[in-house]
């Protein structure tokens, strides 16, 4: 037996398990497997961002020698499946037969021998139409001269998307901006972006018409909730659907809700009976799938002796042409209503519109859990116009105002019950490591000597780790997660886990938590995920809750596989399982700690044909749902230094520093990579990433070549801190991180950015994103909302 | 038509279409898969493989044009079950969270390092920045590139 100081601790920068296979290039993404007489599918996609479909006619398509079936609207309808139902109780149309409703919408399905062949019978499909008038600017959606977009909704007269929405107690707002000494306003457009991640979006399905068996091979970020969803779409019995997710190289939110395209490739198996491969390209990643934020907010804050009391916002949400928003059903805003942020506010109010565009459909979370990206970036811009309107610093602005750390749990003014934290802290960690004061006197000098520095800051809270069954569920379906541990009588584990990894190293840290908690070297651990057969039920990898719902599982099971050893110890040692005391992978005797059993050697003997405890069931194993008490409110200080060319309007990020306290942190170096590259798209967000349309909804950002990523170039070498405030409910103390990056450093950017031109040109308010023409006119007096 | 290309030291031969692509050549017909496509558009880099040691994106080449060239794909960097430095150093540097573009970032720093065997910070994120990471933010990449340059034990 190995001593107890040799024995692996659980949680810290362990290397990650998944990497072996993707160095070598071995990893098995969606395009990487091939099946047995496999067709593959391609989408004829609309030209028109609004049109009327007068005909289709498949006939030279279906002559194409490689053609195996094309399929419209027209065929889905025999089948049931031209419409499909989105995450948000819309629905959507699979193939569009009546109207298209935006550019690169779904109008037909070619089944052919392979991909090129597929894509060569496009063009032989002739499709006429008759162009309407497109709905483009959300804010004119609802003009009485508006063309009806959703005329396939009965009742539907408007292009009202879904009923006015609001949290907060707008008359004690009223009150608060009565008392204020000074009021700020400001229209802030988050414009329409897109998570874009590096594999697009694809399914394999194998039908086998013998069997009733439906194979699904996806990169989904929730495999069994798209299993439920396929049971009702297709009508298919839940049990005889398997989805195996593979690896999936990224999501980013992109990858939760369910496409036309997948919907086509599992009526295209199940009429041909064969599997159908199908996977997008770029531009139709770009032009179809979910894109994230478009809100177009107007707000206002007030401040009194000081301190910010109060905030007002009023929100027009652009869903495009059908509304597929992810979100807890009873958060048609999701969770925008944080957007009183980390203040102590006397009141706030919020109001928010959802209309219809003929543009794309989504609004998932780029990275973020449900609108809380737009909250954060909405009240830390305000926070900014107040300091500058009040002539102070935009910290000490901040400093003055935060909840206190002896105010926790804090009842927010809308209705969240912030868990824990200590914000004055964190900021000023924030500040030591950016050498705050150093910084605003270097941008003074130079400043005198007309160059443009600027200095920008945030500090968010968000609530990830969605959600109590109490208070939330997707479709229906409560947003709990399951977890299976098996200890094999070899001493080996297995835990199988409902969430899904797109590169978070679930495979690694999850193996830790079953380390921590049970001695259990982390390597002797395998965490099964991806497969709706071989993991139990649960929603999922998005809003950052894989750590707070699914981790949390983890370490539930391993504690109720613990608190079964310690029975079968007991048995073991002769004693009373209250004598016993647990430390890493080993139940001793209290008062004899040379006697006691190891984790292996308990597992041995559950499995064994030795007596076992009276009642007890053999092996050792266990399996839970949990259910989170509360979601998890990690937060952080970001600090964001910019150079902007005052000939060019070109801005560089030259520093970034991000302080952030997510609770207890099961692998370190796993938080700082998903930190590091959420700051990565928060840059990409702030400078350079935006899909605009033109006036017919043309859009103009169909590909990497105008939909711009950041580089390496333009990425700082991020320089991060962290305080670490554990979570009060969670059982590992953990509040989950993946999302804070990208929620909390576009505001700090843009704050720079109007840092750096307030003094010199007076520059006020800028839209992202910060691209050189933009600041440029901003420079000018120019400043333009981004479509 | 008929086309020959060498891929990892091995003549493929194969009767494709005048058309296809590079990387459709060496997923398809070679079958391997290690090598990505991400956009089309030659911006993503996720299909950066090497002919004749210089990164090419697969994606912009057609393999008819490949004929006779020297290809070099991820699978060629580990030799007799030792890894390269390259791929050592992303694991040691956490370099690569879902993998996607570990393939072509690894065949474009080993071009770099080919090249440069001691390239500084900069010179790092100017050779990688034909290739998007969406996952990393870069920071590791580069400390993994550095982290090789310093392990290289003899000239490949």
């Amino acid at each position: 037996m190995s001593a107890i100081e040799e024995r692996p601790i659980g949680f810290g920068r362990l290397k990650r398990k998944e990497d072996p296979r993707f160095i070598r290039g071995k990893g098995t993404y969606l395009d990487d497997i091939r099946l047995p007489g496999m067709l593959h599918g391609a989408i004829l996609r609309s030209p028109f961002a609004h049109a009327r479909i007068v005909s289709i006619d498949t006939s030279r398509a279906l002559a194409h020698p490689k053609v195996a079936a094309v399929v419209t609207a027209k065929d889905l309808e025999t089948l049931g499946l031209a419409w499909m139902p989105t995450i948000s109780y819309d629905t959507q149309a699979v193939l569009a037969g009546d109207k298209v409703r935006f550019q690169g919408q779904e109008v037909a399905f070619v089944i052919a021998t392979d991909e090129y062949a597929a894509r060569d019978a496009l063009p032989l499909i002739d499709v006429e139409y008759e162009p309407l008038p497109a709905v483009v600017n959300a804010r004119k959606a609802l003009d009485p001269d508006a063309p009806l977009i959703r005329d396939d909704k009965e009742g539907q007269v408007d292009n009202l998307a879904s009923p006015t929405w609001e949290a907060g107690d707008e008359e004690a707002t009223d009150r608060a901006f009565a008392e204020a000494d000074t009021v700020v306003e400001r229209d802030i457009i988050y414009p329409r972006c897109h998570p874009a991640p590096l594999e697009t979006c694809g399914m394999i399905a194998d039908f086998n018409p013998d069997t009733g068996q439906l194979d699904i091979y996806n990169g989904n970020q929730a495999p069994h909730a798209h299993r439920t969803v396929y049971a009702h779409v297709a009508g298919l019995a839940e049990h005889m659907i398997r989805i195996r997710c593979n690896d999936i190289g990224g999501g980013f939110g992109n990858k939760v809700p369910v496409y036309p395209g997948y919907v086509c490739a599992i009526a295209g198996s199940i009429v041909a009976g064969r599997p159908i491969k199908w996977i997008e390209d770029r531009s139709e990643n770009l032009m179809s799938t979910g894109f994230a934020r478009d809100y177009v907010m107007k707000a206002q804050m007030c401040a009194k002796d000081g301190r910010i009391t109060g905030l007002r916002v009023d929100v027009i949400a652009d869903h495009g042409a059908f509304d597929s928003t992810a979100q807890p059903t009873k958060f048609p805003a999701g969770f925008f209503h944080i957007c009183c942020g980390s203040y102590d506010l006397q009141a706030s109010h919020v109001r928010v519109k959802a209309v219809y565009t003929n543009k794309a459909p989504g609004g998932v979370a780029y990275r973020c859990s449900f609108r809380i990206t737009e909250a954060v970036y909405l009240v830390e811009r305000m926070v900014k116009a107040l300091a500058m309107e009040m002539g102070v610093d935009e910290v000490e602005l901040r400093m003055r105002s935060f909840i206190g750390p002896e105010q926790f749990p804090y009842e927010t003014t809308t209705g969240w019950t912030y868990d824990s934290g200590n914000y004055a802290e964190t900021m000023r960690v924030a500040m030591d490591i950016a050498g705050y004061e150093d910084l605003r006197r270097e941008q003074a000098e130079k400043r005198a000597r007309g160059e443009l520095m600027g200095i920008g800051v945030s500090f968010f809270t968000e609530g990830v780790g969605a959600g109590p069954r109490k208070h939330m569920d997707i479709l229906g379906l409560a947003m709990n997660d399951g977890a299976d541990l098996g200890v094999h009588p070899s001493g080996k584990a297995v835990v199988s886990i409902s969430c899904q990894s797109q590169g978070q190293g679930h495979e690694t840290s999850f193996a830790q938590i079953v380390a921590e908690e049970l001695g259990i070297p982390p390597e002797d651990v395998e965490v099964r995920h991806g497969d709706t057969d071989r993991s139990p039920y649960g929603l999922g990898t998005y809003g950052s809750r894989s750590t707070p719902v699914s981790g949390a599982a983890v370490a539930v099971v391993s504690r109720k596989v613990r608190d079964k050893a310690r029975l079968i110890a007991a048995a073991m040692l002769e004693a009373s399982p209250d004598d016993l005391a647990w430390e890493k992978g080993r139940w001793y005797v209290k008062g004899d700690p040379e006697k006691g059993a190891m984790i292996e050697e308990i597992a041995a003997r559950a499995y064994s044909g030795e007596a076992l405890p009276v009642d007890m069931e053999g092996g050792l194993d266990a399996q839970v749902i949990y259910d989170p008490p509360n979601l998890t409110y990690p937060y952080g200080a970001y600090i964001a230094v910019v150079d902007i060319d005052p000939d060019t309007g070109h801005v560089t990020v030259r520093r970034f520093i991000a302080v952030d306290d997510c609770g207890v942190r099961i692998n370190p170096m796993i938080v700082d990579g998903q930190i590091h590259g959420g700051l990565a798209e928060g840059v990409g967000i702030a400078l350079m990433e935006v899909l605009t349309f033109d006036e017919e909804g043309n859009c103009l950002n169909s590909s990497f070549m105008d939909y711009l990523i950041p580089t390496a170039l333009e990425c700082p070498d991020f320089e991060l801190g962290e305080t670490v405030t554990p979570c009060p409910h969670h059982p590992l103390g953990a509040k989950g991180v993946g999302e804070s990056p990208n929620v909390g450093s576009p505001p700090a950017i843009v704050n720079a950015v109007i840092d750096a031109l307030h003094e010199t040109h007076g520059v006020d308010h800028i839209d992202m994103p910060c691209t050189p023409a933009r600041v440029w006119r901003a420079m000018q007096g120019r400043a333009e909302p981004p479509q | 038509m008929q086309v020959t290309i060498t891929i990892n030291g091995e003549p493929v031969s194969r009767d494709v279409e005048p058309r296809q692509l590079l990387v459709h050549f060496i997923r398809d017909t070679a079958g391997l898969t290690g090598t990505h496509w991400g956009c089309d558009t030659s911006n993503c880099g996720a299909c950066v493989v090497l002919m004749d040691g210089k990164p090419i994106k697969s994606c912009t080449i057609l393999a008819a044009m490949c004929e006779g060239h020297e290809i070099r794909t991820v699978e060629s960097l580990e030799v007799d079950g030792r890894l390269d430095p390259l791929q050592l150093g992303f694991h040691e540097k956490h370099a690569l969270h879902c993998g996607f573009c570990t393939p072509g970032m690894l065949m474009t720093t080993r071009a770099l390092l080919d090249e440069n065997p001691d390239p500084s910070e900069q010179e790092i994120r100017t050779a990688i920045s034909g290739a998007i990471c969406r996952c990393t933010g870069y920071k590791n990449i580069v400390a993994a590139v550095r982290w090789a340059a310093e392990h290289e034990e003899v000239p490949r």
